[in-house]
Formats: C-alpha cells, structure tokens, sequence
C-alpha cells in the first residue's frame, strides 16, 4: 500500500489538486482529471515530438528560496505553493512531478492556442465545404474553440501539391497538412514501413512519399483516422458522404480471430466506412486495411434476398413457411445418420447454440465447421481468418473445427450422408465441395448472405443475414468475449441465421420459445460454464476476458514493450 | 545504378561516420557533403547509397537533402558560379552581374525556381545560382566559381576567361 504511495505525486489542475503516477505526461494526467488540453500531434501510440504547440499550459513549482530565505510553507492539505512559470510548456511530452501546477486556461495558455491557431490557418485552405474530414476535424474544432474568427493574413497563401496519390488507398492534399507528422510517425514506429517523411522543410514543408516508394502496407489506411485534418483521406470513402450524417455502431470485425474492434458509419442502410474502435486488449487503435475495406460485398447485386425452393432444374421463389416445411419434410423422412450439419465459425455464440440444438434435435450424424487458415502477418490477423473458431469450440463442442469435412464429402460419395444442412457457408468455393458431390445428396439446405455454387445445388436456399446484420458474440483468439453489433438491415426477407434455424427446429417438431437474440445469450449463461453469470450488458463494447488460450497479439505486445520503456503513454 | 564511389572516399566517408559513435543519423550532413563534393550533386543513388550506409531509410536523407540549400538535386556545371545578392552586392550591382553572367555563358534562368535554383549552361561548363550573403561585404559585388572567391566582380571577360578549359 505504501509502495503504491510513493510512486504517486500530487499535482494541482485548474486549481484542484489530484495524485497522479509520477512521471506521467502532463497531458494524460489533464484527460484523467477531465481537463481538456487541445493537441495535434500528439498521440497516446505514438512517439511525443511536440511540433504542434497547440497543448501548451502553464505550470509552476514550489519556489525554491534563495540561500538564507525561509522556505514556503505547506498549507493544511500539505501542498506547497505555486511559483508559475512566466513561459508555457508543452503538455505532451513533458512529466508531472511533485507538487507541480498546471494551467490550462487563462490569459497565457488562451494567447498561445490564438497564436498557434493563426499561424496554422495562415496557409490552410478553406475548403472545408468540400472537405471529408469537416465535422470530425481538429483544426475545424479548435478553431472554433480557440481560434480569432477572422484572418489577419492578407498574402498569398503557399501553393503546395494537391490531390496526390501517395498509395493506392490514401490521396494527400498538402496544403491541407499542418505537419503534425502523426503519420509519419506510424508508418515509422507501428507499420515498419516509413516512405513517408517531410521535404523541403520551410515555409514549404510537404509530406513527401519516398520516389519512386508509395504507402502501400496493409495498415496504412490508419495514417487516416489519425491525421488531425483533411489532408490524408481514404479514396473508398472521399466524397461519399458527409460524416454527420451517418450513424456509428460499435462492433466488431469478423476477418479474422483478432476481432478488431471497430465502428461501422452507416446511412440509410448503407455502410459507407468502417474505422478501428480503441480496445487495448485488442486492436489498440489500429486495424488492416484488409479487413476495413471488406464490406463493400454485402450491398452486391448477388445478395439473395428471398427464400428459394428448387422446381426442376432451376430455383423459384418461396415464402418462408413454404421453404421450412418443405425442408422439413425432407428432414423428417431421413434418419439423423444421413444428415450432415455444416455450420460456420463465422457465426455468433448464439447461432452455434441454437445449431447444437439442431444437431442433437435431429440426431444430425455429422457436424463440422468449415477451416479458414491463411498466414498470419505479424500485427493484428490471424492465421485464423474465423472470427470465432473458439465460440465453436465451446458452444458446438467440436474439438478440431473442420477435421470432419472430409469425412463428410466420403460420407456424401458413398451414399451413407443423404442431407447436408450448411448455415453460412459456401461448400463449393470454401470447402473444396464439387457441385457433382454436391448433386449426389438427395436434400441440401444452405444459409448465406449471396448466391453462389453451394445455393445452385442447393434444393432450398434460405438468405442469412451478413455480420454487419445481425447481434450476438464472438470469442477472438486471444479468449476474450466481444460483441457483434447489428448496424444495418438485412435487405429483403433476409433473417438472421439463428432465426432460421429455430424455424427449422420449430418445423421438425422441435418446440422452443425464442424471441430474440439476448434469449440465446441467457440459455449460453445458463447452459456453457464458461458463460455463466455473464449478461448481455456486461460484456459492453470492449469485451470481456472468456477463457484462457495463450494467444498474444504480435502488434499489442509491441505497443506493451513501448509502453514499458517509456517511448509512448499507450 | 548504384552510385560507384571510389574506394579511397568511401574509406574517408567510413572513417568520419565513426566521428559520430552514438547515432550514425548523424553523420548523415557530412557524408552528403563527401558526396556533393565528389559527384557535384546528390543523385537519387546518392541519397539512396547513404541511406544504405548509415542504415537509414532513404526518406530520412532525402528530408535533409532537400532543407538544405546548399545541396543540390541536379548536376551544375563543369564551373559552378554562385552570385551574392544580399543587400550590399545587390545594391553594388549583382543582379546585373547575374546577367551579364548568363549572357556571357549562355545560360537561360528563366526555368529557375524556388525548387530548381540552378541553371546550367548549354554546353554544359558552366551552371550559374544566386547565393545569399557570401561574408564580403565591403567589396561587392561578390561571387564564387567552384571554390574559389571573387571580390568586386567588374571584368566578367577576364573573370570567365580563367575557367575556359
């Protein structure tokens, strides 16, 4: 207890006093005291250069007397008094420590903000009417809050290059730049890849990208989300649509096992962007661009959007009642030997809970998840590219996801598997089915998002919501629970796919009372150890800790060791 | 191509780098200066060949190429003349002398920018640039030619007729 005393160290803030870590930048210790100290270039994941000057405050120390005086005496609290310093300091790359005051208001720090505000807007276009990053702009807010309202500067303003491709993701306008060089400073430090760098350094600094070398790394769309104005943006998203407009629903991403956390922007059911959400057992701040840019699939013209039952030798629509009892006809006829479950590690805990009622309702002989394993990249993806390979571990109780898939193509050639049911997943193109195999099967069902072989051979095919469509939970590699948030509407009579497979249950003669998605979660709580005493609430938007798997993410533990060293606040 | 440095500069280059034992970033100006010296401009194999040398991405030695004045990005001539024109060579005449200067070596500066400075004659022998205060005052107006320094620039014939060859 002791111990933990000494290392704290009173500080005073805007006239109230707190204790703090010694050591800590000035200006985590202002945002834990809920004190705002403006700053562009200054970042928690990244190194402090301190080029920006906009957190300047004020700060004082005890003073030190002259030789003979007596020295000040502590107040009843204990506190010294201030002596403050006539000059501001920088409040992101200096430390507290003890008996320090900080200023965060008043005539001198309110002078410094004007002046560094005017200097930054002296060259900066305003253009922000046609600006993507309006609305979610530091410059714009600050200004706002600590700029003059009107422009002294009567010259001409510096003409630099505008509308640069510097990748193939990224376009730079330099004139927009303030040269806080967060960027540069992640492609350096997290991205391993530093092309980016200031020349002719001056009155015409620009961000320059080596000759010939462009910003390429699968990360560098996050040189956007951190860039503090308009100058880096996103050619996906540029001029699709204002920021404001848009809704934000914290989820998660289902590239991988990772489980970036992310916001999706959405308006009028439609995503337009997708940005990393800060989760520092996760993703940090960061995510791939990869994985980022991987939703423009789920507005494609293959979407299905009715349920379909084959008529011959093509599909024609159905209305759900028709399509589930027509499986279920099929289903009931068969013993449950000859049916093979197929179900994906793309799906929710709650999904895979209700499968395993399937499963054991319909003593389903067989039951596998399709494998999904690329090469891990040394930052955030996963060799495991199913976001929730543990759920179906835990939840379906298989041991080794996807081990059995050949079993089932056997099983399907000899004649012993007469029915597969496939929920979200495509046999053909993801689990090396031939529509030939495919064909030998008297009855196939399949759930997915779009059309594509495994429906062509499908004899009902059901549309299955995609993840930006439905709720539920995943648990990531590392064993953490994270919740999957619904941000837009599925198009058509598309439902979610633990809906269909209730329906199905509920078809085969299988009662149950299930509502909603959150019914699932209490029956997971109830029924899997692992969840029990959790609630829906209680997992929140950051996850919590679910199991043990000793699986650390390389780019966290990175960021630790930085942490540890000093080089950034984290 | 890679940029062919005799053996001997790079031995007088390896050997200055060790004058900066804590961070080898910081030999960065003087092998730079080996290299303008040697090549009369620092190429983008240049830039590229030090960044190798110092372990540096090439980004970080093109940041400091291209602050510096003094270094040049394209080849000058054979003689390159560099004219004062801070305010006392300015008001004793340099801005003439800079036309004169042009006219006599057929050099055309009406290319020259902030970002290219130099220009170079047709032929190649001369390249020509304005530099700012040359530290003689006293006797404008002033100029240098390669390394050496010329006071109170009046016989431009005589003056050029030195660097004929």
């Amino acid at each position: 207890m002791s111990e933990v005393k000494t290392d704290l160290v009173d500080v005073e803030i805007d006239g109230v006093w707190y204790q703090f870590p010694k050591g800590m930048r000035m200006i985590e210790a202002c945002r834990q005291a809920g004190v705002e100290v403006p700053h562009y270039c200054y970042h928690p994941k990244l190194t402090s250069p301190g080029n920006c000057r906009m957190c300047l405050v004020e700060m004082g120390m005890p003073p030190r007397p002259a030789p003979g005086a007596e020295a000040p005496a502590p107040d009843e609290n204990g506190h010294l008094p201030i002596a403050w310093m006539p000059r501001p300091v920088i409040a992101c790359a200096n430390t507290i420590g003890p008996n320090m005051g900080i200023r965060t208001t008043g005539p001198l720090t309110e002078e410094c903000r004007k002046g560094v505000m005017e200097l930054l807007l002296a060259n900066h276009p305003l253009d922000c009417p046609i600006c993507d990053q309006a609305g979610e702009c530091s410059l714009q807010e600050f200004s706002v809050e600590h700029g003059k309202g009107e422009s002294r500067f009567r010259e001409r303003k510096v003409k630099k290059p505008k509308n640069v491709a510097v990748g193939p993701r990224i376009r730079l306008d330099d004139e927009r730049c303030i040269m806080c060089s967060r960027c540069i400073r992640f492609t350096d430090e997290i991205a391993d890849d530093p092309v980016l760098g200031f020349t002719d350094r001056g009155s015409h600094t620009v961000l320059t990208v080596y000759p010939g070398r462009e910003l390429a790394n699968n990360y560098s769309l996050n040189t956007v989300d951190i860039c503090p104005v308009g100058a880096l943006t996103s050619n996906d998203f540029r001029f699709q649509m204002r920021v404001w407009f848009m809704r934000e629903t914290n989820t998660i991403d289902t590239n991988c096992a990772t489980g970036c956390n992310i916001t999706v922007f959405a308006r009028e059911n439609k995503i337009y962007r997708i940005t990393p959400r800060q989760n520092n057992e996760v993703n940090s701040d960061w995510m791939p661009d990869s994985h980022r840019l991987n939703f423009h699939w789920i507005e494609s013209d293959a979407r299905l959007t009715d349920p379909l039952v084959k008529d011959g030798d093509h599909h024609r629509l159905a209305s759900w009642s028709e399509a589930i009892a027509t499986a279920a006809d099929k289903l009931s006829a068969l013993d449950g030997s000859e049916i093979a479950v197929i179900a994906s590690a793309r799906m929710t805990n709650e999904e895979l809970l209700i499968v395993n009622r399937l499963v054991k309702h319909l003593k389903a002989g067989h039951v596998d998840t399709v494998a999904r394993v690329g090469e891990p990249d040394g930052y955030l993806i996963s060799a495991d590219r199913n976001p929730n390979t543990n759920g179906v571990k835990l939840v379906l109780g298989l041991e080794d996801p996807g081990s059995q898939i050949e079993a089932i193509k056997a099983g399907i050639e000899q004649g012993r598997i007469k029915a597969v049911i496939t929920l979200q997943e495509d046999l053909v193109d993801d689990a090396g089915f031939t529509p030939e195999l495919l064909g030998k099967l008297d009855f196939l069902l399949s759930t997915y998002p779009l059309a594509n072989a495994t429906a062509d051979a499908s004899d009902v095919v059901l549309p299955g919501a995609a993840w930006a469509e439905k709720s539920g939970t995943m648990i990531n590699a590392t064993g953490r629970l994270q919740r999957l948030n619904k941000a837009v509407d599925a198009p058509g009579q598309t439902l979610e796919p633990w809906e269909i497979v209730r329906d199905l249950i509920q078809a085969t003669g299988g009662g149950n009372g299930i509502y909603a998605v959150t019914d699932l979660f209490k029956q997971l709580a109830a029924e899997v150890s692992e969840f029990s005493g959790l609630t829906w609430g209680q997992i929140g938007d950051l996850g919590v800790p679910l199991i043990e798997t000793g699986v650390t993410i390389p780019l966290l533990e990175r960021e630790k060791q930085r942490i540890a060293s000093g080089l950034i606040v984290g | 191509m890679p940029l062919a440095v005799p053996p001997e500069l790079e031995k007088e280059i390896d050997d200055h780098i060790t004058h900066y034992p804590v961070s080898k970033r910081s030999a960065v100006l003087p092998v730079l200066h080996h290299l303008q010296h040697h090549f009369g401009y620092l190429s983008e194999e240049a830039v590229e060949w030090t960044a190798a040398k110092l372990e540096l991405e090439p980004i970080k030695v093109l940041e400091v190429v291209t602050f510096y004045p003094g270094f040049r990005q394209e080849a000058p001539g054979k003689y390159h003349i560099r004219v004062c024109r801070t305010l006392s060579c300015a008001m004793a005449g340099s801005y003439e002398l800079m036309d004169s200067l042009c006219e006599k070596t057929g050099i055309d500066r009406s290319g020259v920018t902030h970002h290219h400075p130099i220009a170079v004659s047709g032929d190649g022998n001369f390249s020509i640039e304005f530099a700012e205060c040359l530290a003689s005052c006293g006797f404008g107006p002033v100029c240098m030619v390669n390394d050496d320094f010329h006071e109170a620039v009046t016989n431009i014939d005589g003056l050029l007729s030195q660097y004929s060859k």
